[in-house]
C-alpha cells in the first residue's frame, strides 16, 4: 500500500497546476453532466454536496458510504487524476511560455471558473465556499500579528464584530428601507457598487478602534497584547449587545444581498492574499520579522519598532474588518454572540494548525478546518471535543503547525527557479553584481 | 446612595472579589514558573464546581441512606477538602497534557492547547450533564445577620473568612516551605535552577495541582453563593480571574489578590451605579485605562515574575 502510493507520489511530482486545474475542470464536467444518474444508480438520491464528509460519522446515514466512496473516485479522483497525467506535457509547454504576471492572473481565472461550476451544484457549496473565503482572510491577517510579529492577538472576532456592524450599518442606512434607519438614501441599483467602498470604510474604522488597543500594548513586550486583545473583545462584544438601535442582543439583519455570488468574496481574497503576501515580503515585512526575533537588535538596526508593530497590527485589524463585513453580508444575518471567544480560538485553530509565518499555510489551514468541522457537523455539539483533541496531537506532533515558516513552493515558480539557475547568474543585473561580490 | 447600601455592596464586592483572587492566584503562579497563561484554568475553575456539586451530592446522600445526621459544616469542610484534593489532580493533568509535551515549543502553541483543553472541558462537561443547569445543594443553612442597617449571610462571612485564610497559608508556603523554596527560585531562573537538583517537572506539576486546589476551594465557595451551575462559568468567571491576574502584576501574589478584589469592586460598582448589561463594557475599559499607564500591572516589574508577595 506503501509502496503504491510512493509510486503515485513519484508518478505525479512535477505535475504543473494547469494540469491539476484542467483535471478538475474535467471532473467538475463530468457531475454536471453524470452526477444525477451516478448518484441514482449509487442509490445515493441526490448527488453529495460536499465530498459526501458529512456523513462519515453520521449514525443514520453511515451506509451510504461505500456508495459515496465510489462517487467520489468515480467523479472527482478518477477524471482529476487521468487528465492531469494526459496533459502534463501540453500544460508544462504552455506554462513555460507565459509571463509570471499573466500566469497568476490565468490560474486565478481557472481557479475560481472551476469553483464557480462546482458550486452550482448546491447552494451548500456556494456558502461553504464564501465562508471558507472569508476565513481565509481572517487566518492571515491574524498570521501578520501572531506569526510574523510574534505577539499573541485574540481580538479577531472583536475586529469583525465592528467590520461587520459598520458595514451592516451603512448597508442598510443606505440602500434598505429600514423601520430605525428611514427609507433607502440611495437607489438600490447602486448597492453592489458601493460595497467595496463600504467593506474599505469598515476596514478603516476597524484600524481606529484597533489603535485603542495598539497605543497601550506596544509600550511593553510579551504576553500583554493577549489581555488587551481580550479586553478589546470583550469591550466591543459588550457595546454591541448594549446598542439597542442594532438589536442589541437580538442581532441585526436585513443586509441587502450584495454578497451572494462567489466572486464577490473570491475576490476579496485574492486582494487579501495578494497584499498581505507582499507585505510580508517587503522591507516592513522583514522589519516585522525582525522585532519579532529580537527587538532590541531591530531597534539597533534603525527599524522603528513602534512603527512597524502599529502597521501590522492596523493591517490586521483592516483584513479582520473586511472579513468581518463580508461575513454580515453573506449571512445575511449577525449577532454580537457570534462574535465571542469560541470564534477567536477558531481561527486560532486554523492558524496553528496551518503554520505561522506562511501564507500557504494559512490558505492550508482554513481549507482543512473548514473540511473537518464538515466531517464532524453531524456530531453538532460533540464537535468541539473532537476539535480540540485534533488541535493538541497537531500541536504536539508538529508544535509550529503543518507549515510553520515554510511556504508550499507551486511548480511553476519552482521550475522558473530552476531555470533561473541553470542560466547562470547573467539574468539580472542585481544578481550579476552580487556574484561579481 | 445611602451608607448602609454603600457597606452591603462592600461585602458584595469583597464576596466576589475573593473568587477573582482564589483564581487569579492560580494564573500567577503557573505564569511565575513557566511563563505562559494556563488559558485551562478558568475551565479547572468549572469543573471544580462540578466536582464540588459532585461530592456533596454524595455525601448528602450517603449520609441520608445511613440515616446518618452530619451537621452542616462537617459536609461543607468535607466537601471543601476533597473538591480541593481532586480538582488539584484535574490541574496536573491539565499539565501533562497540554504544557508538558510542549516545554520546548514556541510558547503560543502552548497557549494554543491550553484553548483548546479549555473548550473540550466546557463542551465535555456540557455533553455530559447536558445543557440543564444543576443545583448546588445547600450544605449550610443560610442564616442573615443583621448589623445596624447591613445585611450578611453567614456565606459570605465564611467565603471571606476562608479566603483569606488560604491566601495566607498560601503565602506561609510559598515563603517557608522547601517546596515553596523550590517554586520561588523557578520563577527566577528557569533555566539553571533545574540543574541544582531541584525535581523540574515535579515542582510544576505541583505548581499546577496548588493553583488548581484554590480554584477548587473557589469552586465550592462559589457554588454555594450562586448555586445554578453552568458549563460557561469557566468562561465568564476564569477570564475575568485572568485579567485580574494581570491587572495585580505577573507572579506577586498579593498583586493577584488585590487585582481580584479591585475587579470585583469595579463590577460591583458599574452594576449598582449603572446596569448590569453595562458592566463587562466598563469593567473592561477600567482594566484597559490601567493597563495603559501601568504596563506591568500594579504590583509588576518590568524584566521579571517572580514569586514573590
Amino acid at each position: 500500500m506503501k509502496a503504491w502510493f510512493q509510486r503515485l507520489r513519484r508518478m505525479y511530482a512535477d505535475t504543473p497546476l494547469t494540469a491539476w486545474m484542467l483535471g478538475a475542470l474535467v471532473a467538475v464536467g463530468v457531475e454536471w453532466f453524470f452526477g444525477a444518474d451516478l448518484a441514482a444508480i449509487l442509490g445515493l438520491g441526490t448527488p453529495p454536496s460536499f465530498f459526501g464528509l458529512s456523513i462519515l460519522l453520521d449514525k443514520t446515514r453511515f451506509m451510504l458510504i461505500p456508495g459515496v466512496l465510489l462517487y467520489v473516485i468515480l467523479v472527482y479522483l478518477l477524471p482529476t487524476f487521468l487528465v492531469a497525467k494526459v496533459v502534463t506535457p501540453w500544460a508544462r509547454m504552455l506554462e513555460d511560455r507565459l509571463p509570471p504576471r499573466v500566469y497568476v492572473i490565468f490560474s486565478l481565472a481557472f481557479l475560481y471558473l472551476i469553483m464557480h461550476l462546482w458550486s452550482l451544484g448546491s447552494d451548500y457549496r456556494l456558502l461553504v465556499l464564501r465562508l471558507l473565503g472569508i476565513n481565509i482572510i481572517l487566518t492571515l491577517s491574524l498570521n501578520l500579528v501572531n506569526g510574523w510579529m510574534g505577539e499573541f492577538s485574540v481580538a479577531v472576532a472583536g475586529f469583525m464584530a465592528v467590520g461587520a456592524y459598520v458595514a451592516s450599518i451603512l448597508m442598510v442606512w443606505g440602500f434598505v428601507n429600514d423601520d430605525v434607519f428611514g427609507p433607502a438614501v440611495f437607489p438600490e441599483s447602486w448597492a453592489p457598487f458601493a460595497f467595496p467602498v463600504v467593506l474599505i470604510i469598515a476596514g478603516a474604522v476597524t484600524a481606529v478602534t484597533a489603535l485603542l488597543v495598539a497605543i497601550p500594548s506596544f509600550r511593553t513586550r510579551g504576553d500583554y497584547l493577549a489581555i488587551i486583545t481580550l479586553a478589546y473583545l470583550f469591550i466591543v462584544k459588550s457595546t454591541f449587545e448594549n446598542l439597542d438601535f442594532i438589536g442589541g442582543p437580538r442581532g441585526f439583519m436585513n443586509q441587502p444581498k450584495v454578497a451572494e455570488q462567489l466572486w464577490v468574496v473570491f475576490i476579496w481574497v485574492v486582494l487579501a492574499i495578494w497584499t498581505i503576501r507582499n507585505y510580508v515580503t517587503s522591507t516592513y515585512g522583514k522589519a516585522t520579522s525582525a522585532v519579532r526575533d529580537n527587538e532590541l537588535a531591530a531597534e539597533m538596526m534603525t527599524v522603528d519598532t513602534r512603527k512597524v508593530k502599529t502597521i501590522a497590527f492596523l493591517t490586521h485589524a483592516f483584513w479582520s474588518g473586511v472579513a468581518g463585513g463580508l461575513y454580515a453580508h453573506v449571512l445575511g444575518y449577525i449577532n454580537p454572540s457570534s462574535f465571542g471567544l469560541v470564534k477567536s480560538a477558531e481561527i486560532l485553530g486554523m492558524l496553528y494548525l496551518g503554520g505561522l509565518n506562511s501564507v500557504t499555510g494559512s490558505v492550508l489551514g482554513a481549507v482543512l478546518f473548514t473540511l473537518l468541522s464538515e466531517i464532524l457537523r453531524p456530531l453538532r455539539r460533540a464537535k468541539w471535543i473532537v476539535i480540540p483533541i485534533i488541535l493538541i496531537v497537531v500541536m504536539i506532533k508538529r508544535p509550529r503547525g503543518l507549515l510553520g515558516f515554510q511556504e508550499l513552493q507551486i511548480p511553476f515558480f519552482r521550475r522558473r527557479q530552476a531555470r533561473e539557475r541553470a542560466q547562470g547568474p547573467s539574468s539580472g543585473p542585481g544578481r550579476g553584481q552580487e556574484a561579481q561580490a | 446612595m445611602s451608607t448602609s447600601q454603600i457597606l452591603q455592596q462592600v461585602f458584595n464586592a469583597l464576596q466576589l472579589g475573593s473568587f477573582y483572587a482564589l483564581i487569579a492566584l492560580g494564573y500567577s503562579m503557573v505564569y511565575s514558573i513557566l511563563m505562559l497563561f494556563n488559558f485551562a484554568h478558568g475551565d479547572v475553575f468549572m469543573v471544580a464546581t462540578y466536582i464540588g456539586y459532585g461530592i456533596a451530592t454524595l455525601l448528602l446522600s450517603l449520609a441520608a441512606s445511613m440515616a446518618f445526621n452530619l451537621p452542616g459544616w462537617v459536609t461543607f469542610t468535607l466537601t471543601l477538602l476533597l473538591t480541593m484534593f481532586v480538582a488539584s489532580f484535574v490541574g496536573v493533568l491539565v499539565e501533562l497534557v497540554a504544557y508538558r509535551p510542549l516545554r520546548d515549543a514556541p510558547r503560543a502553541s502552548a497557549a494554543i492547547t491550553g484553548l483548546m483543553v479549555g473548550i473540550f472541558l466546557e463542551t465535555a462537561v456540557l455533553t455530559l450533564v447536558g445543557a440543564s443547569n444543576l443545583n448546588f445543594p445547600e450544605l449550610i443553612k443560610p442564616t442573615t445577620y443583621r448589623i445596624g442597617s447591613v445585611y450578611i449571610t453567614n456565606i459570605k462571612v465564611l467565603t471571606l473568612i476562608l479566603s483569606f485564610g488560604l491566601m495566607i497559608l498560601l503565602h506561609l508556603f510559598i515563603q517557608k516551605t522547601k517546596i515553596g523554596m523550590a517554586m520561588r527560585a523557578m520563577s527566577y531562573d528557569y533555566a539553571v535552577i533545574p540543574l541544582m537538583g531541584v525535581p523540574l517537572n515535579t515542582i510544576i506539576s505541583f505548581t499546577f495541582a496548588l493553583g488548581s486546589a484554590l480554584a477548587g476551594a473557589a469552586g465550592v465557595l462559589y457554588g454555594m453563593a450562586y448555586p445554578v451551575l453552568n458549563p460557561y462559568m469557566g468562561v465568564l468567571v476564569g477570564w475575568k480571574a485572568f485579567v485580574a491576574a494581570i491587572l495585580g502584576g505577573r507572579g506577586s501574589i498579593l498583586g493577584a489578590v488585590l487585582g481580584g478584589f479591585l475587579l470585583g469592586a469595579i463590577e460591583i460598582l458599574v452594576a449598582a451605579v449603572f446596569t448590569s448589561t453595562l458592566r463587562d463594557l466598563i469593567a473592561y475599559s477600567i482594566v484597559l485605562l490601567i493597563l495603559t499607564f501601568r504596563p506591568y500591572g500594579l504590583f509588576g516589574e518590568e524584566h521579571s515574575a517572580r514569586l514573590r508577595l
